[in-house]
């Protein structure tokens, strides 16, 4: 047993170093790079999820998490793409257009980073031409949109129109999040996933992928 | 005596209310950083201005939350200069002018940007503010108080009083900011760095500012601000509600008042209607 217990808390208390350690470790001790994210990386992202819907974890705890997470996830990635495993998905993310924040957006990305997806971050107020012309370009499974205002969430349809619109729509899955949107607006545009923090976004985006 | 103190020596003074939401009923197109119109729309802005005076506020702030290089891009120097002077008019001496820095919109924690960078905003904002003549500076909606800190400290460079007010959203009691600060942590932090009156604004709606009221004035001494929002929006259709009446949000002001607030506004959802009911509460209550 090569202290797989110590990388797990490192991870939920958000200490890099001590996961990036625990990590090699691991690895120098013969555990395979795929057991050690299934078995031990997203057992750990779903708990710092469950503190952070339980308002025991807030932005920096997460932040911190999502950070070593990715300190564990930059040594395990080569070696995973040499057995021949996949990231989990990769995902085109960004604010829609007119949107400047960025802050939601971040977390979602830093979180599904961690939770091992290959992530595409266009950065914030895109324009729904770049959302289509990367998705063609790079084949993502997944877009991720985030809007922070109610005046610009109309660019979240916009966006998913767009992608209609270029013959790309059934080959993505979108997700929608940001403090006005709602399941119900999520359904009203055509968007297949909403969820209303970063934690449970990297669920979320687990689950359209496999679906 | 300071002259915050000077200003509180009558009792608690109203502030105004919305902003963002009144510069959009008044066609505010979507996406657009609502302080550039100080010089696009000088006279819809001024409009605002002189409708929260015009209802009773006795603190009016500026359209200027975002002009700092941050958050935004543009001729911020102008775009400050004219969100102060535009209040400056509305208020004339009536009011006094309260003017807003809002956050820079990224997280020093997450390396988002350096602290340095964060610092040279504030500073070359809170400059601008105070030449064009503002009576005082009011750091707000912020989360974070690291960055709060940076805040503080360019707008005390000015020799102006300074107002610190963070969001308190977040936690199952609604007592966090964001960041998970508590009241007591950002009383002290603040207290510390050398801010003249603290307090919270926008947040989770007024049923919550009480507490958070009673808490900041049991962790320091200095004034406290208070500016709710009129809870949060929901979407019907297409357009946006905010739920909070005047009414309702009025029938908080005894309790705010008895939680030890200094200053009582309102934020986000917010009108004129708003502080003309905090104004009539005052009355009725004395």
């Amino acid at each position: 047993m090569h202290d797989l217990q110590l990388l797990k808390d490192a991870l939920i208390a958000g200490d890099w170093k001590t996961a990036a350690a625990a990590t090699q470790a691991a690895i120098a001790g013969g555990v395979a790079p795929l057991a050690i994210v299934t078995g031990h990386l997203m057992p750990a992202m779903d708990e710092v999820g469950r503190l952070f819907e339980c308002e025991e974890y807030f932005v920096p705890e997460m932040l911190l998490s999502a950070r070593a997470m990715k300190a564990s996830m930059e040594i395990l990635r080569p070696l995973l793409a040499s057995t021949g495993a996949k990231p989990a998905g990769r995902v085109v993310i960004g604010t829609v257009k007119g949107d400047l924040h960025d802050i939601g957006k971040n977390l979602v990305a830093a979180m599904l980073e961690g939770g091992g997806f290959e992530v595409i971050d266009l950065g914030a107020d895109v324009a729904p031409e770049l959302f289509v012309e990367t998705v063609a370009a790079r084949q993502a499974e997944l877009v991720a949109l985030s809007a922070l205002l109610t005046v610009t969430m109309g660019w979240m349809r916009t966006t998913i129109d767009a992608l209609t619109a270029a013959g790309l729509r059934h080959k993505v899955k979108i997700m929608v999040g940001g403090a006005p949107i709602t399941q119900q607006y999520a359904d009203a545009i055509g968007a297949d996933g909403y969820t209303d923090n970063a934690s449970s976004a990297v669920a979320l985006a687990r689950k359209l992928v496999a679906a | 005596m300071s002259s915050l103190s000077q200003w509180l020596a009558g009792g608690l003074l109203i502030a105004d209310g919305a902003w963002g939401t009144e510069l959009q009923a008044r066609g505010l197109e979507p996406g657009a950083p609502p302080d550039t119109w100080n010089l696009t729309y000088p006279d819809r802005v001024a409009e605002v201005a002189r409708a929260y005076v015009d209802a009773g506020s006795q603190v009016v702030l500026t359209n200027t939350f975002r002009a700092n290089a941050i958050a935004m891009k543009g001729d911020l120097e102008a775009i400050n200069r004219a969100g102060v002077e535009i209040s400056r008019r509305a208020a004339a001496a009536r009011a006094l002018v309260f003017a807003s820095i809002g956050p820079t919109g990224k997280l020093l924690m997450a390396g988002e940007i350096a602290p340095e960078q964060a610092r040279a905003a504030f500073d070359a904002q809170a400059r601008q503010l105070a030449d064009a003549g503002a009576d005082a500076l009011l750091a707000e909606t912020m989360s974070d108080i690291e960055e709060a800190r940076l805040a503080v400290a360019a707008a005390k460079d000015t020799g102006l009083p300074v107002v610190v007010s963070f969001a308190f959203d977040s936690g199952k009691q609604k007592d966090r900011t964001m960041m998970g600060a508590t009241p007591e942590a950002v009383a002290a932090a603040m207290v510390a760095a050398g801010a003249d009156a603290i307090g919270a604004n926008c947040g989770a709606g007024v049923e919550f500012a009480a507490a958070i009221c009673r808490r900041l004035r049991a962790a320091c001494g200095l004034p406290i601000w208070i500016k709710p929002n009129a809870g949060l929006p929901s979407l019907e259709g297409t357009s946006v509600k905010y739920h909070t009446t005047a009414a309702f949000f009025a029938s908080h002001f005894a309790a705010l008042r008895d939680a030890g607030a200094s200053f009582i506004g309102a934020c986000c959802g917010s009108t004129p209607d708003f502080i003309r009911a905090l104004v009539k509460a005052r009355c009725g209550s004395n």
